[in-house]
């Protein structure tokens, strides 16, 4: 199964992200910010980044962007977690970098079937 | 107190059923059966479910409490928990009640309260299937009166009142619970 | 996969608790008039956003309609496509109010839309000069009709891979839809020297044999669309030229401006490697594992439901009580022949008391808690009434447990809210009376003994000792015009009572400062009061640290133990039969130096005299000892037989599994492992039970 980086400001989401996915096999790492899923990125090999927009320190599209730099993760899958609202910020996630996006709200089943288009 | 438990043949006992629920009579759930702890007062045998039954303690020093009727002896500690004590000689069989080696307490855990029971003596635990179940006809006992008493068990020669136990602990009947005691006193 | 969600309610309350508390903090430190600190806003978008993404998670279908509104304005706002002003935050504080009073009626299990009215109002204000965003491009309302098949041209940019998209999954993804026929179109592609293996210079033509909507084959290329050339036609019959441009030809965009620039930058990345990167990481590149339920304030801390402190405190308690008893065993033991054991004991009782002190320190909170909720409180108060009040807190660091915290909430908001109406000027008044125009209310907090003392201050008219004299008489109570001033301000604390001029929403609505001092002395305060007239007032509350633990005198009443509370013992003596007054009807008064305080036996009033086999005229014969103790001003003189000694005792509560009993606090267990009832000084009847001699 897939080690998987989630990254959110929000500690139930991470929960409910992190839950769905150990529950379904796969390993999960979280961070609560940019920064820290950057640092943890750094140090250790994901197979999928999971990444919030908006959060405090550093956010999700900068997290793409700086993740993207990083040789081991050019070719990584990175999905950003957005609102339906931020269409311009999907537009923002893909020139950053980002491969796609799961829209919030999603309920679990939906997690897993997005992620399973990148896992193949 | 010969008597021995006698399961009647059937599904698995103590199966956890609401002692609220009023035994069915006759054609009701054939292989349905309860256990029972009994106990007397006085010349009366009881018994409650023994799934609220959490103990069985020999009687112990009391600390007193203020304010409080005879039959409320006071509370104790159980294991660090304060937990009050009932004697229902006192209560409802009669005046006089003895305290000796042999006066037993049940502590029972009904719907979130602790509380202690003092009674003349534990007998057994017993099976008794719906079957063996009466209704209480009114008035059935000299110490309860019929809105405790989910039934009259019986089994051989002997006849159990069957008591509403959560009933007579939140009830204002013994007087452990604040809105009630508001009104006694 | 069957995930129940509401496991993550509870965390998601409590975060969007803290997320409105924040937001909250952040409205009231905005100063339109100044220019914004972009943190500040983007932090307040955050909560509300973070709101609105976990209600619509969890299912809480209203609070996400209610928060997108606020994430919509705050976005506006953030933007900077709308000024912000005075009334922009008067509403968003509304807003935070009433997303909060929907959360706890979602937490309570409750029914709860939002206020209607302030939607409204939230809807009008986004309407209003809304920046004009273009109209959404319609994912042209294609032939909804299903053909026979597609056909389907796809040309990725070359870098398609670096945004983790893999073309082969694409059409993997594609072929989920029905029989494929792909045709791959290598003639961009370069000699295999020349190949750049990161980039993906194909294109692809496939014929998708599928009767699916145009819609499903769009899903798959979502995440792609505006990286490719994407064609898509519907085949209408197996022979169909490429000329034949049907309405649901759809072509997106080629040359992205931001693609080329994204491109340039890859490319400087991956010449310099090095450069960017770890610099950014390189102090905190640490391996820490999931760092996940660490909230962000402070050195590292983990969220623990009270329940299981709570039950260490309570295991704790046990220890203390066994440990107690081992003590009372080993006394009568020969300290030579004994030495091992008793120093082991005496090291026990050590340890036992560090750990209680450790664990009691676990329920400790920092008065912030409370204090945080004051800048509002003081702002809207102060609005309401016309007033300037600046509000300045202090010694917000000092901590007290988390029991004691929770109860003292609405009485230092009452004496809060009474400042600013009573006692703080209207600004008018305060410039003719020589002093600022804007009021200070200061809020303070610091430890004193085993005790923390809390202090509302202001710096307004004071008391009023004339009004309150002649309110107090009106009342009826009964005053002497010479009273020290201590005296008369005291009788604001007297039920019923109540200067003020109008009847205020604020501060008139029935709950007087009598109310305050009985919560303030239910938890084992003090509440006093100190004022000048025209300087300002001050009230001071004096708490205990905790509720679990109490300094206890053990005292014999008849066979019974007891415990009074040492905070109320002022002193204890032996009764000089000529001290001894006996009133007509009372329990009789004991003179003590100057003071006539009422007597009473404890073993009468608390009803164990009867059983105790003493006559009443047995019991009038010989008091001999009393405990002189406080309550709420007043002292009384309690008749005891004996003076056992002072210890710490764990509090543990009668009501869990019994009514409350009038003049108990709560019950204790003694060394022997026997209870004691610990005595409410307060509460102490003052007359023998009448209806349980029985």
């Amino acid at each position: 199964m897939a080690r998987i980086l989630a990254v959110d400001d929000s500690r139930s989401m991470r929960q409910m992200v992190a839950f769905t996915l150990s529950s379904a096999g796969h390993e999960i790492a979280e961070a609560e910010d940019g920064q820290q899923a950057l640092n943890l990125a750094q140090s250790g090999a994901y197979d999928l980044v999971l990444a919030d927009v908006n959060m405090p320190v550093m956010d999700g599209i900068s997290l793409v962007r700086k993740l993207r730099e990083l040789p081991s993760y050019r070719f990584t899958p990175v999905l950003m977690l957005t609102t339906e609202a931020g269409d311009d910020k999907k537009s923002e996630g893909r020139s950053a970098g980002a491969t796609g996006w799961i829209v919030k709200p999603f309920n679990p089943e939906q997690l897993l079937s997005t992620i399973s288009r990148v896992l193949s | 107190m010969t008597a021995t438990a006698n399961p009647p043949p059937a599904a698995p006992a103590a199966t956890p059923v609401a002692p609220a629920a009023t035994p069915a009579v006759g054609e009701a759930a054939e292989g349905h059966t309860q256990e029972y702890l009994t106990f007397c007062l006085g010349e009366e045998e009881y018994g409650v479910d023994i799934l609220k039954v959490q103990e069985i303690r020999s009687y112990d020093t009391v600390t007193r409490l203020p304010a409080a009727p005879s039959y409320i002896k006071g509370v104790i500690n159980l294991r660090g928990t304060i937990v009050p004590i009932v004697d229902m000689r006192l209560r409802f069989a009669m005046a006089e009640a003895r305290y000796d080696e042999f006066t037993v307490m049940i502590v029972l855990s009904v719907a979130g309260r602790i509380v202690g029971l003092v009674v003349d003596g534990v007998s057994d635990v017993i099976t008794l299937a719906d079957t063996q179940i009466r209704p209480a006809p009114e008035m059935s006992s000299k110490a309860l009166d019929g809105r405790f008493i989910t039934g009259l068990g019986a089994l051989e020669e002997r006849l159990l009142i069957l008591i509403d136990i959560e009933a007579l602990i939140s009830g204002e009947a013994l007087g452990l619970v604040a809105d009630a005691a508001a009104e006694t006193h | 996969m069957n995930v129940d969600l509401s496991q993550f309610h509870q965390t998601f309350f409590d975060e969007s608790f803290e997320g409105l508390d924040a937001m909250e903090a952040g409205l009231l430190g905005l100063d339109p008039a100044q220019p914004v600190d972009p943190e500040t806003v983007n932090a307040i978008f955050r909560a509300a956003h973070s709101i609105k993404g976990g209600a619509g998670t969890f299912g809480f279908v209203e609070i996400g309609g209610f928060t997108h509104l606020l994430e919509t304005l705050l976005d506006e706002l953030r933007a900077g496509q709308r000024a912000w002003d005075a009334s922009l935050v008067e509403l968003l504080l509304q807003c935070v109010d009433s997303t909060r009073g929907m959360l706890q009626a979602a937490q309570q299990g409750e029914p709860g839309g939002a206020d209607a009215a302030l939607e409204a109002q939230l809807q009008q204000v986004l309407a209003s000069a809304a920046p004009a965003t273009g109209a959404e491009h319609s994912p042209a309302a294609a032939d909804p009709a299903c053909t026979a098949g597609w056909h389907i041209d796809f040309r990725p940019e070359p870098d398609i891979a670096q945004q983790g998209n893999d073309p082969l999954r694409l059409l993997r993804a594609l072929a989920e839809l029905g029989p494929l026929d792909v045709e791959c179109d290598t003639a961009a592609l370069r000699p295999l020297a020349e190949h750049d293996a990161e980039c993906c210079p194909l294109g692809w033509r496939i014929r998708l044999q599928a009767p699916v909507e145009e819609a499903a084959i769009r899903e798959v290329f979502a995440w792609v669309d505006d990286a490719c050339e994407l064609q898509i036609r519907p085949s209408v019959d197996t022979a169909d030229g490429p000329g034949s441009a049907s309405p649901g030809t759809a072509s997106s965009g080629t040359a992205h401006p931001g693609t080329a620039k994204l491109g340039d930058d890859v490319a400087a990345a991956t010449e310099a490697p090095a450069s960017g990167a770890p610099a950014n990481a390189a102090p905190t590149a640490s391996p820490v594992a999931a760092p996940a339920p660490t909230p962000r304030e402070g050195g590292g801390s983990i969220r623990v439901g009270v329940d299981k402190i709570d039950a260490l405190i309570n295991l704790v308690g046990e220890l203390v009580i066994t440990q107690a008893m081992l003590r009372q065993r080993v006394q009568g033991l020969d300290p030579v022949e004994h030495e091992s054991l008793l120093g082991g004991i005496g090291q026990l009782e050590q340890n036992t008391r560090h750990l209680q002190e450790a664990v009691m320190a676990t329920r400790m909170l920092p008065v912030d808690v409370v204090f945080s909720r004051f800048p509002r409180v003081v702002r809207d108060v102060a609005v309401q009434l016309g007033k300037q009040v600046r509000l300045q807190t202090s010694g917000e660091g000092a901590e007290l447990d988390k029991g004691v915290i929770e109860k003292i909430v609405d009485p230092l908001n009452h004496i809060v809210r009474n400042a600013i109406d009573h006692g703080i000027e209207p600004a008018a008044e305060r410039t003719a009376a020589g002093k600022a125009a804007e009021a200070t209310l200061r809020l303070s907090a610091w430890h004193q003994g085993g005790h923390i003392l809390i202090q509302v201050a202001d710096d307004g008219r004071g008391l009023d000792r004339e009004k309150i004299l002649a309110t107090a008489q009106a009342r009826g109570l009964e005053v002497e015009p010479d009273l020290p001033d201590a005296a008369v301000w005291d009788l604001i604390f007297a039920p019923g009572f109540s200067t003020a001029q109008a009847v205020t929403d604020l501060s008139g609505r029935g709950v007087g400062m009598d109310v305050v001092r009985r919560n303030i002395s239910s938890l084992g305060g003090q509440v006093d009061i100190a004022s000048e007239r025209g300087q300002g007032t001050r009230v001071t509350i004096r708490l205990p640290l905790t509720l679990a633990i109490l300094d206890g005198m053990t005292v014999r009443v008849g066979q019974e133990i007891l415990v009074v509370p040492i905070a109320a013992v002022i002193e204890s003596l032996q009764i000089e039969p000529a001290a001894l007054r006996s009133l007509a009807g009372e329990q009789g008064l004991l003179q003590v130096r100057d003071e006539y305080l009422p007597l009473l036996r404890l073993d009468a009033v608390l009803g164990y005299g009867a059983s105790a086999g003493s006559t009443a005229a047995d019991a009038d014969a010989a008091p001999r000892l009393a405990v002189v103790v406080e309550s709420q001003r007043e002292k009384l003189a309690l008749v005891v037989d004996e003076l056992l000694g002072q210890q710490q005792v764990v509090v543990k509560n009668l009501e869990t599994h019994y009514r409350p009993v009038p003049g108990v606090a709560g019950a204790t267990i003694l060394g022997d492992g026997r209870v004691a009832l610990i005595l409410d000084v307060g509460g102490v009847p003052r007359r023998p039970p009448v209806s349980t001699a029985a």
